[in-house]
């Protein structure tokens, strides 16, 4: 069974890379305006999007537009799509917002909407509520990004036979620095329209870091 | 005076809320908070609700089951406030 990264994309330095190639370009001067500019842009009708913290945002911005023009939520039943992330700062920039709010016992007002974001998990959870999206799911906090690692793990969970796609990848954000790689993982088998390998990345360790690293196949 | 206060709820509520592209004058004081023609405000917005209340206003809800009534929308939050704040 041959596993291929079917569509892949990128976001950093004001830029949104679909396969490869660049999607949108922004000239704003700090994420904020970034994320406001990139949601209007693909034309992201979701309210919630604005109360998330960065991480979710970058999270959930850049499954959108790496799941834009895909059938597979609609090919492949919730239960069967897996969500696999890493990241390196996993949501330490609420956490020390959380901590700000509840220093001063004078002046203890934890906030819940920052509360809820202190866990680098609920950039899945964002993901899988807006797209219905129940199967296997995990985040890994690593200094840098491991393509061996989550090859090794996302080819175990199709080994095993629980799940049938995968959005995978890193999503990383502290302060102005973000970085988003994401991919969706199919089995070729599953590909009705496999127009051939030219199209199609066949994944392994080898080419998930290269794609991560903007280079060509 | 209560309209004072709802004017100055409106915009406390869409600050505290987050809530993007909305202005305190499209906020209609008795249209309610939740559900259909509503916000669109979830359980994490009850909770920042009544974070709000604490902080700004110095009242402490400690009765859940009292919640859907005083959050129904932002004229009961601010009758609330009226019959509730230390004098």
């Amino acid at each position: 069974m041959e596993l291929l990264i079917t569509r892949h994309m990128k976001l950093q330095n004001r830029r949104v890379w679909v396969n490869g190639a660049v999607e949108y370009s922004s000239e704003a001067g700090s994420v904020d305006q970034l994320f406001r500019d990139t949601v209007r842009h693909y034309e992201i009708d979701y309210p919630k999007f604005f109360k998330m913290d960065n991480l979710c945002k970058l999270a959930f911005l850049s499954t959108e537009i790496l799941l834009r023009g895909t059938d597979i939520l609609q090919k492949y039943p919730g239960e069967e799509v897996a969500i696999i992330l890493e990241n390196a700062s996993s949501s330490l920039e609420y956490d020390q917002k959380h901590v700000e709010s509840i220093r001063d016992r004078g002046k203890y007002f934890p906030s819940p909407s920052v509360f809820v974001y202190t866990i680098p998990n609920i950039m899945v959870a964002e993901i899988a509520i807006r797209h219905k999206v129940k199967g296997e799911h995990a985040v890994f906090i690593l200094e840098q990004f491991d393509p061996g690692l989550i090859y090794h793990y996302v080819s175990e969970l199709f080994r095993n036979h629980q799940v049938s796609c995968c959005l995978a990848g890193w999503a990383e954000s502290y302060g102005d620095h973000y970085q988003s790689f994401l991919f969706i993982v199919e089995e070729e088998d599953k590909i009705k329209t496999f127009k051939g390998l030219q199209e199609y990345v066949i994944f392994d360790t080898v080419n998930t870091e290269r794609l991560f690293k903007g280079k060509s196949i | 005076m209560i309209e004072d206060l709802i004017l100055k709820l409106r915009k406390e509520i869409i600050d505290q809320l987050q809530l993007e592209g909305i202005s305190p004058e499209e906020v209609d004081p008795e249209a309610p908070l939740f559900g259909e023609g509503g916000l669109g405000l979830d359980s994490i917005d009850v909770l920042e609700l009544v974070v709000l209340l604490d902080k700004n206003y110095g009242i402490k809800i400690r009765a859940s089951k009292e919640g859907p009534k005083i959050f129904y929308s932002v004229k009961s939050i601010a009758e609330y406030i009226m019959n509730n704040q230390k004098k």
